[in-house]
């Protein structure tokens, strides 16, 4: 091991890991909106919503993201038509082409995630709702998805976490990502074993910042947890009147 | 057939058959599998080009069992350091950054890099003229180091592979690529219409090397010697010429 080919290498290895957060950031959003939308149309009873939602999921999931890649950067530009439509500013670009590969991968996973999430709130939750005479698109809002949220977010976060190793692939269609410029050092100083290791520690480090993140908004969106650090009691085990008189006693 | 002619026959099969070791050895060679006509895999998925038929020439001169892979570009030197074959015969050029992880042999074919773009593009292999234009080229490759050291104004894209390159150039992605010349002339033949060379072709020893040579592991120096006799026995005897001819309409053979 060179550890002075190493150390050299992080200013631009870091580089490369701002645009693969930039890519995994920005669809992991994008994703996310597009798999409310899907996974609700996915449990609706009308077929005209729930199949093309069933076969986008089925799709996507379905086939390897590099395949979708070089399909959406190779194979759309093959095509006079797209060269010469509007989109062809944009297609153009191989950061763009990543984006929407990465985008709508992580959303037909993400979907899947949401809608066994929903269907997971406790069927007694939604009749409590309905008793109460909310209108269905209230009972989603403020019982059905806040539960549902709180169901999924383990489940979500290894999804992101998954993101992040496969925007490995970006490096394909030429973007200087991670591994993209990882893959272009070593081939000049012929040090793979060097670069490589230092990129999987920055991709380590990225994943562990993400593991952190997502224990955060899991204990903000537990009130249970929460009220248990407020009260030390509680935390103690010792909410119910007789412990506490005997803590007391001691 | 005469009795001379019988005789002769039986000498030279005798001789085949004394010279051939009871246990033939069998040599690991290595190539990319993606440069047409130099490697390629063909439509029954055997290793083809003139990498492969110059890899199996010599293998029949060293009286050797040729076990031919394929093997991604950007790993195919580490491989060899790691041991999973004994030589790369895969239109490496020599250099002196290469010559630093590997040993090389003497060059087997001499071609430089040409720049190609549309017809109606004015684009040539200047300085100045390609400041700011996106140019593909290979990652890994000497033509990278070209554009780095020669045209530093010029924003490269690097491709895992030239077909790949050739792919962006037709879509319009690109403003040129630089590659080989006998490699890019053979697809500008087959299915560049609309795209041409621009200005003439880039010979430049102190990038792209001396010519393609043979890598071998630093270690093996009893083998680097013995694929350098093969080398200079194939080009003696006629069958490098025969090799080119199947390819090339211009001769590869190095000036030695």
């Amino acid at each position: 091991m060179n550890w002075q080919v190493m150390i050299d290498s992080i200013p631009r290895l870091l580089g490369g890991a701002a645009v693969t957060l930039q890519l995994v950031t920005l669809a992991a959003l994008a994703g996310f909106a597009i798999a409310l939308v899907v996974a609700l149309a996915r449990l609706n009873r009308n077929p005209l919503l729930w199949m093309p939602a069933f076969g986008f999921i089925f799709y996507f999931r379905g086939t390897p993201l590099l395949v979708q890649i070089f399909l959406i950067y190779y194979g759309l530009s093959q095509f006079p038509e797209v060269r010469d439509s509007a989109l062809w500013p944009i297609l153009r670009e191989p950061w763009w082409c990543a984006l929407l590969a990465f985008t709508l991968n992580t959303s037909a996973y993400t979907a899947e995630i949401m809608r066994g999430a929903i269907q997971a709130v406790p069927r007694g939750q939604i009749e409590a709702a309905m008793a109460t005479g909310m209108s269905p698109l209230t009972r989603m809002r403020r019982v059905v998805l806040p539960q549902a949220l709180r169901i999924g977010l383990p489940a979500y976060s290894n999804e992101v976490i998954l993101l992040v190793k496969a925007s490995s692939l970006a490096s394909t269609v030429t973007l200087m990502d991670l591994t993209g410029v990882a893959r272009t050092i070593s081939s000049v100083n012929y040090m793979p074993v060097e670069l490589l290791s230092m990129a999987a520690l920055i991709y380590l480090a990225i994943n562990f910042m993400l593991t952190r993140l997502f224990k955060l908004i899991e204990y903000q969106i537990s009130g249970e947890r929460r009220a248990a650090v407020r009260d030390p009691l509680m935390a103690a085990g010792l909410h119910n009147p007789e412990a506490l008189q005997k803590a007391e006693l001691k | 057939m005469s009795t001379g002619l019988k005789l002769a026959a039986a000498a030279a099969a005798a001789a085949i058959a004394l010279s051939t070791p009871a246990s033939a050895e069998t040599l690991r060679i290595a190539t990319e599998g993606a440069y047409p006509p130099f490697n390629f895999v063909d439509a029954s998925g055997e290793l083809q080009g003139f990498d492969v038929d110059i890899a199996k020439a010599l293998c029949a001169a060293m009286e050797a069992d040729c076990e031919i892979t394929a093997q991604a570009w950007d790993g195919i030197i580490p491989g060899l350091n790691a041991g999973r074959y004994d030589a790369i015969v895969a239109s490496m050029s020599i250099t002196p950054e290469r010559q630093e992880a590997v040993n090389f042999t003497e060059p087997y074919y001499q071609a430089g890099a040409v720049l190609v773009g549309p017809v109606e593009s004015d684009i040539m292999p200047e300085p100045e003229a390609l400041a700011g234009k996106l140019i593909g080229v290979q990652r890994a490759s000497t033509y990278a180091n070209l554009i780095e050291q020669r045209f530093p104004d010029a924003e490269a894209r690097l491709y895992d592979t030239v077909e790949n390159h050739n792919l962006d150039l037709t879509a319009g992605r690109l403003d040129g690529v630089i590659a080989q010349r006998i490699f890019m002339s053979n697809w500008l033949a087959d299915e560049g219409e609309g795209y041409e060379m621009k200005g003439e072709a880039m010979l430049d020893p102190d990038i792209l090397g001396l010519g393609a040579g043979i890598a071998v592991r630093k270690e093996d120096t009893e083998l680097l010697e013995r694929l350098d006799a093969a080398l200079t026995q194939i080009m003696d005897d006629g069958t490098y010429d025969e090799i080119n001819d199947r390819y090339f309409t211009v001769s590869l053979k190095p000036q030695r």
